[in-house]
């Protein structure tokens, strides 16, 4: 039985885990890409950008993801996201996406702008453009700053991917809950559930060692 | 024959002026020195010459090219500003090395940066390794800032502002972050410079070094030019009543 059941736990880890990586692959760099908007100096832009972060972090993910999944069908009359389980994951990487982007994009502001100006201007006056400036000069600094805030944002993620099973996608706690019900010929066992908690905090664990590593790595200098 | 001329600059934030009509010209290999009280608008005459800040009128003349002309902001976009900056270089109060580069890192990336061709890499470095050597520092040269003293990485951004040649070095007041005990590695790191015969404007509090190593001083008070003439004689026998008095605190 324990088998049979870590086998459905794993197959559900393994959404669970497709979620928080394409998460991650999307919203570190639409977060930028975000966070640029923020900062613009073209103000209607700039307006936008913070309202629409004040909206996504203002409201809970969970029903983001519920607009984002049913709203559009009911629209259109058909849904968009395709039928079944790849439909699923593809409503929720892109609402998880959007949300994480803008939790990133507030990071890394932060980190630009806790780069002293003067570091930029040391670039300016030795003929350096913009880009330079920032591809040489301010993005590892930034990174070194964001380390330890972007650390909990990831954390976070790993047990946020949970929230997806609101519609339904099949991921670990879905699987364990599987079997409250029944599930592989099983039925009405309650401890599948809570066996699923072991999963997020060993897949934790071994995210804090990476993580650590990075902040190390970035010690040379200061 | 001058290798500066700055003419009429006038610079305004919001409301105040900052400067006001400040004329004067430099010939190559003298020093300038600037001196006067904090708010008297001598960093952001500094800042204008390396174009941080844009003066609102006036002109900048080296070696008789106007690099900006306030009437005619147009043809100075941000490009044409990048390559009139390298007639100057500015080495700042609070040297703004690069934390993740070493000292050499520090001193070459402009350099290398500027040349595509990577077979020009190694002539870099070691002009990169000269300087940090003129500048006393050749067993510091893998090192990150963070290891070195301030007078240290003051030497370091001296080295960095030198690597690219220009016409005119800027100092704002290259020794005030510093503690007494180091401020004397720096200067004399300047003064060789000096008698190297290097173009140089330096900010400065400290009077009797601009006494000894400029060739001339200008006394600048509330953004105007206040006095201007030859060291020796603004600091020992000044004419204006405002000099007298900003001397007397020294």
């Amino acid at each position: 039985m324990f088998l049979t059941v870590v086998g459905a736990l794993n197959q559900g880890f393994l959404q669970t885990l497709k979620l928080f990586t394409v998460t991650l692959l999307g919203a570190i760099p639409l977060g930028l890409v975000v966070s640029f908007g923020s900062m613009s100096r073209f103000a209607p832009l700039r307006w936008l950008t913070r309202t629409v972060i004040w909206i996504i972090r203002g409201t809970p993910l969970m029903l983001q993801l519920l607009l984002l999944y049913y709203i559009p069908g009911k629209l259109l009359g058909y849904s968009p996201w395709g039928a079944g389980e790849p439909g699923r994951f593809l409503a929720s990487a892109i609402a998880f996406i959007i949300n994480y982007a803008c939790y990133f994009s507030e990071i890394y502001r932060g980190g630009i702008q806790g780069v002293p100006v003067g570091q930029q201007e040391a670039g300016l006056v030795l003929g350096m453009t913009r880009r330079e400036i920032f591809f040489k000069v301010t993005l590892l600094q930034m990174i070194k700053r964001i380390v330890p805030p972007m650390s909990n944002e990831v954390i976070t993620l790993v047990k946020d991917t949970s929230l997806a099973r609101i519609i339904s996608f099949q991921e670990v706690i879905w699987a364990g809950q599987a079997f409250m019900k029944t599930s592989h010929g099983y039925s009405g066992l309650l401890w599948p559930l809570f066996f699923t908690g072991v999963y997020y905090l060993v897949f934790n664990g071994v995210v804090t060692l990476l993580l650590g590593k990075l902040e190390k790595r970035l010690e040379y200098f200061r | 024959m001058a290798i500066l001329e700055v003419n009429h600059i006038e610079k305004h934030f919001e409301n105040t002026k900052v400067l006001e009509d400040i004329s004067f010209s430099l010939e190559e290999g003298k020093a300038l020195a600037i001196i006067g009280s904090s708010g008297s608008g001598k960093t952001t005459l500094l800042r204008c010459l390396n174009f941080l800040e844009t003066p609102d009128r006036g002109t900048i003349t080296v070696r008789d090219e106007i690099l900006f002309d306030a009437d005619n902001k147009a043809a100075f976009g941000e490009e044409a500003i990048r390559q009139k900056r390298l007639h100057f270089g500015l080495v700042f109060q609070g040297f703004n090395l690069f934390p993740q580069y070493t000292a050499l890192e520090n001193v070459t990336l402009a350099g290398r940066l500027r040349e595509k061709d990577k077979s020009g890499w190694p002539a870099i470095e070691r002009q990169g390794l000269e300087l940090l050597e003129r500048m006393g520092l050749a067993d510091r040269a893998g090192h990150y800032p963070h290891q070195l003293s301030g007078g240290q990485q003051q030497r370091v951004a001296i080295a960095r502002a030198l690597a690219l040649h220009p016409d005119v070095l800027c100092f704002d007041e290259p020794t005030s972050a510093l503690d007494p005990e180091l401020t004397g590695e720096v200067l004399k790191v300047i003064r060789s410079l000096a008698e190297q015969k290097t173009t140089m404007i330096i900010v400065t509090h400290e009077m009797a070094f601009a006494r000894d190593v400029a060739d001339e001083i200008i006394f600048m008070d509330g953004g105007v030019i206040v006095e201007q003439g030859p060291a020796r004689q603004v600091i020992e026998a000044p004419r204006e009543e405002r000099t007298r008095q900003f001397l007397a605190r020294y």
